[in-house]
C-alpha cells in the first residue's frame, strides 16, 4: 500500500436545476478511486451546495495511482426515481505524484457532462500521501516527470539526454462493443473517456518505467496521441526523450561532470535490477516482420533536403523534385583548398540517377532494412563509409559519438531545441510513411503487430538518417491518418550530428576521454576536422565554430552527397561546405545567424482517389503518395525562393486520407540563414516561344513572379550581405554556363540575360511552363496573399527578428470544416483546399488585428477528411504583441521616419541596389511598368538553368514558370519600401490600449495563459506542475438548438479551455505552455440534429513569474546578441 | 460548396466591441456586415467580405453565449467558461443593459408585463429600433425590475449590486423601475415633449427626497415607494390657499422680492394665486394612488402650460419658484416648513427639468 489518497468535496456552485417544480436540486457527490466509492450527503435544496465533506481515503498502489484517474460524480437526489448525474469530473492524480510538481490540487473546477456540457463547478481538496516504495521490482514509476515541451524545460538543466522512449497501448473502443447498442449514449461516452483516461495513464507509467530503466528521470517532448481505429480498437501510443534533469537550483551548479550528478547515479541501479517484464517489450529483435501478413505497402522519395522512405515492393524509386543549375563553390578566397565540391552539376547528375526511374537527379535511398526492397543497394548509405572517405579523423569522431547513440535502439530525439552545443550539424529532413491494412488486435496485451508496424518506420528512418551521416534524428514525431480500414503511418524528423557531451553514459565516459585525445593531436590539421573535434570535445566548440552557423555545416561527405545539392562555403565563417537549401523538423536554434524575419510557409494539395476496399484502396494510396510527397516538396521549395529565403524549420507535413480523395499539407517556418547562399530567383520558361501572346503571358507572369519576390524580401527584411560577396568575387562565370540546359533551345538568350541581372550573381531557379497545369500552379503559388501590415506569423516557437514581446498573449484555435462538390478535378479541389488556408489565416489576421504588432507563433495546422466531401482544417496558435519600436529599428519600416538606424540601413539597401539599378530610389509602385523596361536595357549574364525536362511535364512546366519571373527581382527591394508602409497604416493607439488593458487584475477567476509555446514572454517560469493531458467527448441531440454545428463546437471548444485552465488553476499553476489540440474529431449528422466531437488537449502547467526588472534586461541582451550578430551581417 | 462549420475560440474570449454594438442593436449578420463594410471595415488588414462575415457570424455566436451570464452578471466574474478580463467584463455587461432613451421614454411608467411586450413591435417601428434590441431592453427592465422590487435599502445600490452597473446607468434603471412600479402617466399627448431624461431626473428627485429611505438611512427601508406618511402630511399644505391671508400675503412677498427682477412680472402677480393653487392642490392630492401617478401630467397642465403661455423664461421661472418657495419661510401662520421645503425642492426641480419645448 504505497499511497494514500484523499479527496474532500466542498462545495458546488452554478449548479443546473434539476428539479422543475422548485427550480432547485438536491445534490450529492460520489467519489471514485479504482474500485472503490464514497458518497457525500445530500445537500437539499441548493444550487450552491455547501458539503464540506470529510476526508475521503483510498489507500491504494502507486501503480494505481498513475493508472486511474479520481472520478467525482455530482448526481441529484431523487426519492422515487434513479438519481440523475448531472455530471462528473476527472481528476489526474499524477501531478501529486512528483515531489517536485503539485502538491494539492484544490479549486473549482467544472462539472462536465458529455451531453450537456459544463453544469456548475464543484470545489474539491485532493492530496496524496506517498510511501516510500523500496520494491525494486515496482511496476510503477512514481517521480518520473513528463514534459510536453519539445525542449529542456525552462527551470531545468539536462544533465543526460538518455534517447527515445515509445510505448503503446491497446483496447477495444467502448463505442464498437456490442454493449455500445443498448446503452445510452452517455454511458457510451463516458466508458470512451475513462478507457482513455486509463489507457494514459498506464501509458504514461509505461514509458516512465522505460525511463527509469534508462537512468532516466524525465521524459521531455512526450508526445501521445490517440489512433482511433474504429472497429479495429484504440491505440493510445506515446512517444518521448528521456533525460535526467536538474533543477536549476540559485547556487551555481556545482556537479561539472554529468556522470557524477547525483541523479543519474541514483537511477542505476534500479534499472539493472528491474528486469523489464513489463516495461520493455523486447520486440525489436529483427527489423523483419512477418507482421505484415496483410498487405504492406510504402514508397520511398529521396529528395533533396528532404529525404523520405517507406517499404515499397518493387521499386524503391526516388526522384528528386527539382534541379539547379550547379553553382561553383566559394571556395577560392582559400585557394590551398582545393574545390571539393564535386564535378558540376551533368557530371553529378549521372552519377546519382543511375537507379532512378525517373532518371532525373535523383538517387538511390539507401535503406538496409525492409525485406522487399528489390533494388542494388548504392554505396553510399551507411555514415560509416562516408566517414571512411572524409579520413580517418572524422570517421574516429563518428565512431565515438555514434558509439554513444548506437547503444540507443533508436537515436531519436523528439526535441526541437536543445541546449547549446549539443546540436553539431544538421543534415535534412527525413520521413517515412506507410500504408496499413487494420486488423483486429487479437491479444490486446501484445500489439505486436502495431508495434512492429512503427518499428518498420523507425528502422527507415534511422537507415536514412545514416544515409545523410547523421548519427541522430531530432525533431523526431509520428503520426497516423485513418480512413475505414486504411492507415497512413507517418514519422519525420531532422538527421542531425549531435554532441556526445550530454549522451555519454558512466560507461561510456572512459572511451569518450580516449577517443579525445587523438582528436586533439590532429586538431591542427584541417579545418574540417578541428570543427568537428571541436564540437564533440566539449569544451572548445565555440571558439572553433562559430555557434550561429555551425549547424548548418553539412554533416555528409561531400564527394559522397546523398542527394543533388549544391554546396559553399559557408557564408559566416567561410571554413566548412554549407548546403543551399536547409529543411529540418527542429526550431531555429536560438544561436543561429538569420538575415531578415521569418515566415509561414504552408504547402498544400489535394488529389483525388478512387474509392475502393481494402488492399485495393492501400495499393491506390501508396501509389498516390510519392506522387503528394513530391509536389509538396516542389510547392514548398517555390514559395521558399518565392520569398527569398533559404531554410524551413519546424516542417510539418500532414498527410491525410479520405474515401476519394488524399489532403497534404506541409507548413514550416521559411527563413534566410545568414550562413546559406542565397536562393536564386524563380524563372519562367515558355515552351513555344513562336506564339507571341504567349510570350507575353509568360512574361507577365515572370513579372508577377518576381514582383513577389522583391516584396517579400522587403516584407521579411531580407537585405542578405551582398557586399561581403562582392569583396570575395568567387563566382567564375564558365561552370554557370555550361550548367545551363534547356530542354527547348528557343528561348531567346537575351531573356535569360534580363534575368539573370536582376538577381546580380544569383542563379535563377527555372521553371518550364507546357502545360495548364503549371499555368495553374503558378496562380496557386501567387495566390498566398502576405501577411497583412503588422503581422507575422511562424510556425514554430519564436520568430527570427522579433525579440521584446509584450506580455500580451492570445492562444486560440479555430476549427473549419468546408463542403466540397462531389466531382471536382484536382486543380479544383487544390484551389478551394488552398483558399481555405489562405481564408483561415486571413481571418485570424483580421481577428486578431487589435494585437498588432503581432506575430502569430506556432501555427499549427491539421487537416481531416471527416466524411467524404468534407475537409476540415483546425489551427491552434498564439498571438503574441511585441513592442513596435524596437522592430522598427530592426527593419526597414521607418524608412519616412528619421531614426539614424533606419537610416543607415537604408543607405545599406540603396547601396546594394545600386549596384544593379541605378533608379532604386525612385519611389515607384511594384505596378509600375517601368520596371520591365529597365530590366531590358541591362548588359547581363547568362541565368544558368537546368534543364527539367527529365521530370514529369508538371515539373519542366513549374521550370518555366519560375523562369518568367527572375527579372523582377532586382527592382523592389528598396523602392517600394516607404510605398507599402505608407499605405498600411498600423492602428497605434488601439493597439497600445488593448495592451495596456490586459493586465487584468482583481478578477475572481484567476487568470490562466495559455500557449503552445514552451516560454511565456516576459515571464520566467518558476515550477512546473506537471503534465495536462484531457480527453473529453461531447455528444448532442439538439443540435438546431445549440447553434448548429458551429454553435455545438464553439462551446465545446470554450468548455476544453474552461476545463483546463480551472485544472491548472487547482494544481496552484497559472499558465499551461506547450499547449496541443492533438485531436479534434468531429461527426455531425444533421438529418437527425445530432453532433459528436471528440477533442484531446496536452499541455504543461507552470507557474510563471512576470519578470523583474532585472531578469528582463538579462533577457534583452541576450536577444540583442542575436540581434547585433544579424546587424552585423548586413553591414 | 460551403462552409460548414467556422469557429475561433480564444483564450482570452475575443470581443470587438463596434460589433458587439451591432449585436445589441438586434441587427441580423448580414446588416451587421453590411454596416460594417460601410463603417470600412475592410480598409482594416487587408480583410474581405468573406473574413467579415466570418468575423460577424463568430462574434455574434460568442455574444449569445455570453448572454446567459449577461442576464445574471453576479456570474461573469466567476463563471469558467469565458476568460474576460475585468474591465471587458465590466464594458459587456455595461453595453448589455445600456438602453436607448427613445425606447425606454416608450415603456416609462408602463406595467412591466407580457402585455406590453406585443406592444414593443409598435414601440420598434415608432422609435426604429429593431425588435430584437427592444425586446433585449424590456427584458432588461423586467430583470431588473423584478430583482430588487422586493429588496430592502437603497434602489440604486440594489442595482448596482446585482447588476453591476455605473452609477449612471443605475440611476437610470432605478428611475425605469420607480416609474414601473408607481405607475406615473408619462403616455398622455401633452407629456409627449419629454425625454426619458427629464422624467429619469423628476424620478431620481423623487427617490432622493419622497420616499422612505430618504429620510431615514436605514437599510430595511424600501426605496421604491414613497412616503405615505409624508403625502398624508401633505395636506396639511393647503392652508396656504385655503387661507386667504396667508395666500396674499405670500403673494406680496413673492412680488416683492422679484419686482424689477422677472420680465413677466405682470403676468405672474396675475396669476400667482392660481399657480399657487395649482401646486398646492397637486400636494394635497398625493394620497390618491391616481393622483400620483398623474403628477407630471398635472405639473404640466395647471402649472407649466399657464406658465408657457404667458412666455416665461426659464430663468423667470427658477426665480419665481425660488422665491416662492423660500418666502414661505415667513409665514408666521404656516407651520409645516419642513413638509414644504420637502415637498417644492423636488417640485421645483422637476418643474425647472420639464419646462422646455
Amino acid at each position: 500500500m504505497p499511497g494514500k489518497l484523499k479527496a474532500k468535496i466542498v462545495a458546488g456552485r452554478h449548479l443546473p436545476v434539476m428539479d422543475r417544480a422548485s427550480d432547485l436540486t438536491d445534490a450529492f457527490v460520489e467519489v471514485k478511486f479504482g474500485n472503490t466509492t464514497f458518497k457525500t450527503d445530500v445537500y437539499p435544496k441548493s444550487l450552491n451546495p455547501q458539503w464540506n465533506s470529510e476526508w475521503f481515503k483510498f489507500e491504494v498502489d502507486d501503480e494505481d495511482l498513475q493508472d486511474e484517474p479520481l472520478q467525482i460524480t455530482v448526481l441529484d437526489h431523487d426519492t422515487y426515481s434513479a438519481n440523475d448525474a448531472i455530471g462528473k469530473v476527472y481528476i489526474d492524480i499524477d501531478p501529486l505524484l512528483c515531489s517536485e510538481a503539485a502538491t494539492v490540487i484544490s479549486g473549482w473546477l467544472p462539472i462536465y457532462d458529455t451531453i450537456h456540457g459544463i453544469r456548475g463547478e464543484i470545489n474539491v481538496l485532493v492530496k496524496v500521501d506517498l510511501f516510500n516504495d523500496l520494491n525494486r521490482f515496482r511496476q510503477s514509476s512514481c517521480g518520473v516527470k513528463f514534459f510536453c515541451t519539445t525542449s529542456i524545460p525552462r527551470c531545468y538543466r539536462a544533465v543526460m539526454v538518455h534517447g527515445f522512449v515509445e510505448e503503446l497501448v491497446v483496447n477495444e473502443d467502448p463505442e464498437y462493443q456490442w454493449i455500445d447498442r443498448i446503452r445510452t449514449p452517455r454511458a457510451s461516452n463516458e466508458a470512451r473517456q475513462r478507457l482513455i483516461f486509463l489507457m494514459s495513464g498506464e501509458l504514461q507509467r509505461k514509458i516512465g518505467l522505460k525511463v527509469l530503466e534508462m537512468g532516466g528521470n524525465a521524459v521531455v517532448g512526450y508526445l501521445q496521441c490517440f489512433d482511433l481505429e474504429g472497429e479495429t480498437g484504440l491505440v493510445v501510443r506515446a512517444i518521448g526523450t528521456a533525460c535526467t534533469l536538474e533543477k536549476i537550483s540559485t547556487l551555481p551548479a556545482t556537479a561539472t561532470h554529468p556522470s557524477n550528478s547525483s541523479p543519474s547515479k541514483d537511477m542505476k541501479d534500479s534499472p539493472q535490477a528491474a528486469p523489464s517484464t513489463l516495461g520493455c517489450r523486447s520486440t525489436h529483435s529483427s527489423p523483419v516482420h512477418s507482421a505484415s501478413s496483410r498487405l504492406s505497402q510504402g514508397f520511398s522519395v529521396s529528395v533533396p533536403t528532404l529525404l523520405f522512405a517507406g517499404m515499397k515492393p518493387r521499386h524503391r524509386s526516388s526522384e528528386a523534385p527539382r534541379a539547379r543549375q550547379c553553382r561553383p563553390g566559394f571556395g577560392e578566397e582559400a585557394p590551398g583548398v582545393p574545390l571539393s565540391s564535386g564535378p558540376p552539376t551533368p557530371l553529378r547528375a549521372q552519377t546519382f540517377s543511375s537507379f532512378s526511374p525517373s532518371k532525373s537527379y535523383s538517387r538511390q535511398s539507401s535503406s538496409s532494412d525492409t525485406e522487399l526492397s528489390l533494388t542494388p543497394k548504392t554505396g553510399m548509405g551507411s555514415g560509416g563509409s562516408a566517414g571512411k572517405e572524409a579520413g580517418p579523423l572524422k570517421a574516429l569522431l563518428r565512431q565515438q559519438t555514434q558509439s554513444a547513440l548506437e547503444q540507443r535502439e533508436y537515436p531519436f530525439f523528439t526535441l526541437t531545441a536543445f541546449p547549446p552545443g549539443f546540436l553539431l550539424h544538421v543534415g535534412g529532413v527525413v520521413s517515412a510513411r506507410s500504408v496499413k491494412l487494420l486488423d483486429r488486435i487479437h491479444n490486446p496485451d501484445e500489439p505486436e503487430t502495431r508495434d512492429a508496424w512503427w518499428e518498420e518506420i523507425r528502422q527507415e528512418i534511422k537507415s536514412h538518417a545514416k544515409a545523410l551521416g547523421c548519427h541522430a534524428v531530432v525533431g523526431y514525431s509520428e503520426s497516423t491518418s485513418i480512413c475505414e480500414e486504411v492507415c497512413i503511418l507517418s514519422a519525420s524528423g531532422t538527421a542531425a550530428i549531435l554532441s556526445s557531451r550530454f549522451m555519454q553514459d558512466g560507461s561510456l565516459d572512459t572511451e569518450h576521454r580516449l577517443s579525445r585525445q587523438p582528436l586533439c593531436v590532429f586538431s591542427t590539421g584541417s579545418e574540417r576536422v578541428e570543427g568537428d573535434m571541436g564540437s564533440s570535445a566539449s569544451l572548445g566548440f565555440e571558439e572553433v565554430v562559430p555557434p550561429g552557423c555551425g549547424f548548418c555545416h553539412i554533416p555528409y561527405d561531400e564527394l559522397n552527397i546523398p542527394f543533388p545539392a549544391q554546396l559553399t562555403y559557408c557564408y559566416c565563417c567561410r571554413r566548412y561546405k554549407v548546403p543551399d537549401v536547409l529543411f529540418t523538423t527542429i526550431d531555429l536554434p536560438t544561436e543561429a545567424n538569420v538575415t531578415g524575419k521569418g515566415c509561414l510557409i504552408q504547402a498544400r494539395l489535394c488529389r483525388t482517389k478512387k474509392k475502393a476496399q481494402g488492399e485495393g484502396n492501400a495499393t491506390a494510396i501508396s501509389n498516390l503518395l510519392p506522387f503528394l510527397e513530391y509536389e509538396l516538396h516542389t510547392q514548398l521549395m517555390n514559395k521558399l525562393k518565392l520569398r527569398g529565403m533559404n531554410a524551413l524549420f519546424g516542417l510539418r507535413i500532414q498527410i491525410s486520407v479520405g474515401e476519394t480523395m488524399l489532403l497534404g499539407l506541409a507548413s514550416a517556418t521559411g527563413v534566410y540563414l545568414t550562413a546559406l547562399p542565397s536562393p536564386g530567383g524563380i524563372q519562367v520558361a515558355g515552351k513555344t516561344p513562336s506564339d507571341i501572346t504567349y510570350e507575353q503571358h509568360i512574361s507577365n507572369m515572370q513579372k508577377k513572379i518576381n514582383d513577389t519576390i522583391s516584396k517579400n524580401k522587403e516584407l521579411h527584411e531580407i537585405n542578405p550581405p551582398e557586399v561581403v560577396e562582392e569583396i570575395i568575387g568567387s563566382p567564375i562565370p564558365e561552370p554557370r554556363q555550361r550548367s545551363r540546359l534547356f530542354r527547348s533551345h528557343s528561348e531567346s538568350s537575351d531573356e535569360v540575360s534580363e534575368l539573370d541581372l536582376s538577381h546580380g550573381k544569383k542563379d535563377a531557379f527555372v521553371l518550364e511552363i507546357d502545360d495548364t497545369d503549371a499555368v495553374e500552379d503558378i496562380h496557386a503559388l501567387l495566390t498566398d496573399s502576405p501577411t497583412p501590415a503588422g503581422f507575422y506569423s511562424c510556425n514554430t516557437e519564436i520568430m527570427p527578428g522579433i525579440q521584446n514581446w509584450t506580455s500580451a498573449i492570445q492562444m486560440f484555435t479555430s476549427v473549419r470544416v468546408f463542403r466540397l462538390n462531389a466531382n471536382l478535378t484536382n486543380q479544383g479541389l487544390n484551389k478551394i483546399f488552398s483558399d481555405l488556408c489562405e481564408n483561415l489565416l486571413k481571418s485570424l489576421y483580421f481577428k486578431l488585428r487589435s494585437m498588432v504588432p503581432c506575430c502569430l507563433c506556432h501555427l499549427n495546422f491539421t487537416v481531416a477528411i471527416p466524411e467524404d466531401e468534407l475537409i476540415q482544417v483546425a489551427v491552434t496558435a498564439v498571438a503574441m504583441s511585441f513592442d513596435k519600436e524596437q522592430s522598427l529599428e530592426n527593419g526597414k519600416q521607418s524608412g519616412e521616419k528619421t531614426l539614424i538606424k533606419a537610416i543607415t540601413e537604408n543607405d545599406e539597401q540603396l547601396q546594394f541596389n545600386l549596384e544593379l539599378n541605378a533608379e532604386t530610389s525612385s519611389p515607384n509602385p511594384l505596378s509600375s511598368p517601368k520596371g520591365l523596361s529597365e530590366v531590358g536595357s541591362h548588359p547581363s549574364a547568362r541565368a544558368p538553368s537546368v534543364d527539367y525536362s527529365s521530370f514529369a511535364d508538371r515539373c519542366s512546366s513549374w521550370i518555366e514558370q519560375l523562369k518568367l519571373k527572375a527579372h523582377t527581382i532586382r527592382r523592389g527591394s528598396v523602392k517600394t519600401t516607404s510605398s507599402l508602409e505608407k499605405a498600411s497604416p498600423l492602428p497605434e493607439g488601439r493597439s497600445r490600449s488593448l495592451r495596456s488593458n490586459r493586465s487584468y487584475s482583481g478578477s475572481s477567476v484567476a487568470v490562466v495563459k495559455m500557449t503552445p509555446l514552451s516560454f511565456i514572454p516576459g515571464a520566467k517560469i518558476i515550477k512546473y506542475l506537471g503534465i495536462i493531458n484531457m480527453f473529453f467527448i461531447r455528444e448532442t441531440t439538439s443540435l438546431r438548438e445549440e447553434g448548429g454545428v458551429s454553435g455545438f463546437l464553439h462551446t465545446f471548444i470554450a468548455e476544453v479551455f474552461a476545463m483546463v485552465r480551472a485544472h491548472v488553476a487547482a494544481l496552484g499553476g497559472n499558465a499551461v505552455v506547450s499547449y496541443s489540440m492533438k485531436e479534434c474529431v468531429f461527426m455531425e449528422n444533421p438529418n437527425k440534429n445530432q453532433a459528436q466531437c471528440l477533442i484531446n488537449v496536452s499541455g504543461d502547467a507552470v507557474i510563471f513569474i512576470q519578470e523583474s526588472e532585472l531578469e528582463s534586461t538579462s533577457v534583452q541582451t541576450q536577444s540583442a546578441t542575436t540581434h547585433t550578430s544579424n546587424g552585423g551581417e548586413g553591414t | 460548396m460551403s462552409m460548414e462549420l467556422d469557429v475561433f475560440v480564444g483564450n482570452t474570449t475575443v470581443l470587438d466591441e463596434d460589433v458587439y454594438q451591432l449585436w445589441l442593436d438586434g441587427q441580423t449578420v448580414t446588416d451587421a456586415v453590411r454596416i460594417r463594410i460601410e463603417a470600412g471595415a475592410l480598409q482594416e488588414c487587408e480583410a474581405n467580405a468573406e473574413v467579415l462575415l466570418s468575423d460577424t457570424m463568430d462574434q455574434f455566436r460568442t455574444f449569445q453565449m455570453c448572454e446567459r451570464l449577461l442576464q445574471s452578471p453576479s456570474k461573469v466574474a466567476n463563471q469558467l467558461l469565458f476568460q474576460i478580463p475585468p474591465h471587458r467584463q465590466t464594458m459587456l455587461i455595461e453595453r448589455y443593459y445600456e438602453f436607448d432613451s427613445m425606447f425606454a421614454r416608450e415603456v416609462l411608467g408602463k406595467k412591466l408585463s407580457k402585455g406590453t411586450k406585443k406592444d414593443l413591435d409598435d414601440i420598434g417601428s415608432k422609435t426604429g429600433i429593431v425588435l430584437k434590441s427592444c425586446r433585449r431592453q424590456f427584458d432588461n427592465f423586467k430583470r431588473v425590475f423584478k430583482v430588487v422590487e422586493e429588496l430592502k435599502g437603497p434602489l440604486v445600490e440594489n442595482i448596482q449590486r446585482h447588476f453591476l452597473l455605473s452609477d449612471v446607468l443605475a440611476r437610470d434603471y432605478a428611475a425605469i423601475v420607480f416609474f414601473a412600479n408607481s405607475r406615473f402617466e408619462t403616455g398622455k399627448r401633452k407629456l409627449q415633449y419629454l425625454s426619458f431624461q427629464d422624467f429619469a431626473f423628476c424620478a431620481g428627485q423623487l427617490i432622493s427626497y419622497w420616499t422612505v429611505g430618504a429620510v431615514d438611512n436605514v437599510v430595511e427601508n424600501m426605496d421604491v415607494d414613497l412616503e405615505k406618511e409624508f403625502l398624508h402630511d401633505l395636506k396639511d399644505l393647503k392652508v396656504l390657499v385655503n387661507d386667504k391671508d396667508m395666500l396674499d400675503q405670500h403673494k406680496s412677498l413673492v412680488c416683492a422680492q422679484l419686482r424689477g427682477k422677472i420680465k413677466v412680472f405682470s403676468e405672474m402677480e396675475a396669476s400667482f394665486k392660481n399657480l399657487s393653487r395649482a401646486l398646492v392642490n397637486i400636494a394635497s392630492k398625493l394620497t390618491h394612488t391616481k393622483d400620483v401617478r398623474d403628477l407630471f401630467i398635472d405639473l404640466v397642465e395647471k402649472f407649466i402650460e399657464p406658465c408657457r403661455s404667458d412666455k416665461w423664461t426659464i430663468g423667470d421661472l427658477r426665480l419665481f419658484l425660488t422665491h416662492y418657495s423660500s418666502s414661505v419661510h415667513t409665514l408666521e401662520a404656516f407651520r409645516r416648513q419642513v413638509i414644504w421645503d420637502r415637498y417644492m425642492g423636488v417640485i421645483k426641480s422637476c418643474i425647472l427639468k420639464m419646462y422646455h419645448d
